[in-house]
């Protein structure tokens, strides 16, 4: 540990810890509003959850108090290229979400949430029968309704963070890689932010958006989360002609059965969903467990059997953080002020990414945000079994 | 008592050897290969209707491929084998294997992982055009099917394979147009202390190069490879080089053998998790083994040159001695004169390959002379220009890094082509030593895996819990 008397490296208004898509789309829209920023990443950015998910740019399926978020997020997406200064390869090809025959009962709920969605300005056609087989004709034979969103889409995420990364630098943030932040205080009213080699970040505003490492740092104020750290199982085909648009995923209860695959102009045929393999945020690595690569083809081709005629070539995961109810942490403490949370997203943040960093620096900048943050508040977790169970989590 | 279950991967000369090693101590060892035969690639077997003679399709190594065969034929039945069969993953103590398009898990105690080696690459403009092979590929070619990869043939890159694979197709009477090494001959006479470690060997390679200047083929040394030269239509029509004094040379071929020494295959030893160092002396990333063959997880061995580039002679041994470290570590008493003999045996084997290294260097400079236009990556068609991009403009200074940005090495082939020119390219760009860009890590499937052999979920599951193929 530091001493009090170490001259911090960096000082300035705010400090964001974790550059995944939150942390590096927040530097940038921070930049934006004219506020000095100081992003550290423990890694190289964009390198664990943002980079390694699936790639869905997807509202539809979305819990409907996420939508204002996504929609915030979706209009940044549509303007990417302006805000980033590259091609991540964002298409809006569409989104489709299928229920199997032996969920029959699942069709009411696509249609439901059809209506409750158009609220929310996401509009969604459910299909059946021959309609649905003239529009997606690789849909396999179990696929009883498919509920199709126009506007939603994929992009590449190995190239967003590190976009948004560069971009936040060119317009004056100061990035720092390969720096773990072990310890974080308020002091006074400034944070301390020191890294594992001992170099200390100071700043008046700290945003901890560090993913299934959030924990770590909330727990050092008392706020701790109970995160669970998991690996997406995904892989990707050899390239064949581009042929299916929409990204397809099925809607069912079960884990296993909850695979999804978008293709790629270049031609490859991208997989992800189904079991999830574990992670070890210590050595940040996660493996992709061979079985649930095997259930995943087998899963996949009941979406849509055609794709069994493709060879695999690589597989790969991340280390994604899990609440427990499967919300993230978003917005200001209410135990200390001037600290932001965005961690958490548990698997479905990639969409909303470049909304949660515009909405955090609205946050800090003005105080106030017009999307609803009710349900992300970090003081659900207050007194639950995640509080009890700090000492085991704070490591 | 349980008897251990020792898996051997690979039917080459190290693979046969451990087999056979085990077996003799009384263990049934389960012997894995991708191969319709056994052989590896050095003594592959033709197809059962071809009749060409052992010394036809050997030459000189005749006499040792005869001896590993008729070996394998007699363990034939002290065996489990598997030949035809793809291990695409390992996970703790389970192999993960495709076999007539099934799938398969077998429980290991012990793994040897004899795996062979692949030709190593550097990039020339142009050699993304149909009709350049990799040396490997065009001995493939003619000992397994007695094809030839084209009628006029110029052999380009360095190594011993390099006049082997040249003399090879002269004997077989294709036209060898010129064989092209990069390394000047002033190396090989600075070499020649170490390769005087194997004098066999030694006097072989020089009676190869004595054989193609005999048979009027043009060997020019000290050369750098400027452009193979065609048309995506019509494939390969020449190539163009730089001779030792600095003139530029056209020639014209209709196909090129490329290849500049070997590089083991790790892709296994990788997702085992062996540990990995940097060697200078060959600028690559191998993985750690002890002089017996122990990796750094216990209870997985490496050996023959998909542990280290010693060639076949130097693999019957070192598969021989991994499969007494293999008895040695199941409490079994092996004979510890023989283990000695062994290593001692190696050590001169280690020699010779440090000289081998010597003569033949690795053209590491190459990559910084490479046009931005030449294609780096050919499964995911990424040039150098691209690459160097992610490095100067992205600030990608890691190989894993430039292949998430730039994809190159995330192709059917995983890096295996490109992956150490690709971190020379890297390094120079950054301006880094080479060590600092590291390596691509390796990730599952070893060789492309068919969807379609997973037929569904539940039968995925049954499968997988099946332990052995008895």
């Amino acid at each position: 540990m530091s001493t009090g008397a170490s001259n911090p490296v960096a000082v300035s208004d705010v400090v964001i810890v974790g550059g995944g898509i939150m942390g590096t789309s927040c530097a940038l829209f921070l930049r934006r509003r004219g506020l000095t920023v100081t992003l550290v990443e423990q890694g190289l950015v964009g390198q664990q959850a943002s980079g390694t998910n699936f790639g869905n740019v997807r509202r539809q399926g979305r819990p409907l108090m996420q939508l204002p978020l996504a929609n915030r997020a979706i209009a940044n997406w549509r303007r990417m290229k302006e805000l980033v200064g590259c091609d991540v390869e964002y298409l809006q090809v569409g989104h489709v979400r299928v229920c199997y025959r032996d969920r029959p009962e699942l069709v009411d709920e696509l249609e439901r949430y059809a209506r409750e969605a158009r609220t929310y300005d996401l509009e969604l056609d459910v299909l059946t029968g021959a309609a649905m087989r003239r529009q997606f004709p690789y849909l396999g034979k179990e696929v009883l309704a498919a509920s199709f969103s126009r506007n939603d889409g994929h992009a590449n995420p190995r190239l967003v963070s590190p976009a948004f990364a560069r971009a936040a630098q060119r317009a004056g943030a100061a990035v720092f890689e390969h720096t773990r932040i072990v310890n974080v205080e308020k002091d006074g009213t400034d944070f301390r932010v020191t890294s594992e080699d001992g170099r200390v970040f100071r700043a008046p505003v700290l945003a901890i958006t560090a993913g299934a490492w959030g924990n770590r740092l909330s727990a050092q104020f008392g706020e701790p989360v109970d995160l669970t750290a998991r690996g997406p199982t995904m892989c990707v085909s050899e390239p064949v002609p581009y042929s299916i648009y929409p990204s397809t995923g099925v809607f069912t209860p079960l884990e296993q059965e909850t695979v999804y695959f978008r293709q790629i102009p270049r031609g490859n045929v991208i997989i992800g969903g189904g079991t999830r393999g574990p992670a070890y945020p210590d050595l940040c690595r996660a493996y992709v467990r061979p079985e649930n690569t095997l259930r995943q083809l087998g899963q996949i081709q009941r979406l849509a059997p055609s794709l069994g005629r493709l060879n695999i070539i690589r597989v790969w995961s991340g280390i994604e953080g899990y609440t427990p109810d499967g919300q993230a942490v978003l917005g200001a403490s209410e135990q200390v002020s001037g600290l932001f949370y965005g961690f958490g997203f548990s698997g479905s943040g990639f969409q909303v990414g470049p909304g949660v960093g515009e909405t955090l620096a609205e946050l800090i900048h003005t105080g106030t945000t017009a999307i609803p943050l009710e349900a992300y508040r970090m003081s659900r977790f207050a007194g639950s079994p995640a509080g009890m169970r700090r000492e085991g989590l704070a490591r | 008592m349980v008897e251990p279950r020792v898996v051997v991967v690979g039917a080459g000369p190290a693979g046969v050897r451990c087999a056979e090693a085990l077996a003799s101590a009384g263990i049934r060892p389960t012997l894995v290969d991708e191969n319709r035969r056994d052989g590896g690639q050095i003594y592959r077997r033709q197809p059962e209707n071809f009749a060409r003679s052992y010394a036809k399709l050997y030459g000189t190594e005749a006499s040792r491929a005869a001896a590993i065969h008729s070996s394998f034929e007699k363990l034939r039945g002290q065996i489990d084998y598997l030949p035809q069969t793809l291990v695409w993953n390992i996970e703790g103590r389970n192999l993960y294997l495709v076999r007539d398009a099934r799938h398969i898990t077998l429980t290991f105690d012990a793994l040897v992982l004899a795996t062979g080696a692949t030709d190593r690459l550097m990039p020339v403009k142009g050699w993304n055009l149909s009709g350049t092979y990799s040396l490997g590929g065009a001995q493939v070619a003619l000992k397994s099917q007695a094809c030839a990869i084209g009628a006029d043939v110029v052999f380009a890159g360095t190594g011993a394979l390099l006049y082997l694979v040249a003399a090879q197709y002269q004997r077989a009477g294709a036209r060898v147009r010129a064989v092209l090494d990069t390394a000047p001959w002033s190396d090989r006479v600075g070499a020649l202390r170490d390769l005087f470690a194997v004098p066999a060997t030694l006097l072989k390679g020089l009676l190869l190069t004595f054989a193609l200047r005999r048979a009027g083929v043009p060997v020019y040394t000290g050369i750098e490879p400027l452009e193979i030269v065609g048309t995506g239509a019509k494939g390969v029509s020449g190539i163009s080089f730089k001779d030792s004094r600095g003139r530029t040379v056209d020639m014209e071929c209709d196909a090129v053998a490329l290849g500049y020494h070997l590089r083991p295959e790790t892709q296994l030893a990788d997702l085992a998790r062996c540990e990995f160092y940097f060697d200078p002396a060959t600028r690559q990333w191998l993985p750690q083994v002890d002089p017996d063959g122990r990796s750094s997880v216990a209870g997985v061995y490496l050996t023959g040159d998909g542990a280290r580039v010693r060639g076949a002679a130097a693999a019957e041994k070192s598969g021989e001695l991994a499969a007494l470290a293999v008895l040695q570590d199941l409490g079994r008493a092996p004979d510890l004169d023989a283990m000695r003999a062994l290593r001692r045996s190696l050590e001169t084997f280690d020699h010779f390959a440090r000289g081998l290294n010597q003569a033949f260097p690795w053209p590491s400079g190459q990559a910084a002379r490479l046009s931005d236009d030449t294609i780096v990556c050919r499964c995911e068609s990424v040039s150098v220009g691209e690459l160097r991009q992610v490095v100067q403009q992205a600030g990608a200074r890691e190989s894993n890094r430039a292949k998430a940005f730039s994809r190159v090495g995330m192709g059917r082939c995983q890096g295996r082509y490109c992956g150490h020119a690709a971190a020379e390219i890297i390094a120079h760009a950054a301006n880094v030593p080479i060590e600092k860009v590291g390596r691509l890590r390796a990730q599952a499937p070893v060789k492309p895996l068919h969807i379609a052999t997973v037929q569904n979920a539940d039968e995925a599951r049954s499968n997988a819990s099946v332990e052995g193929v008895r």
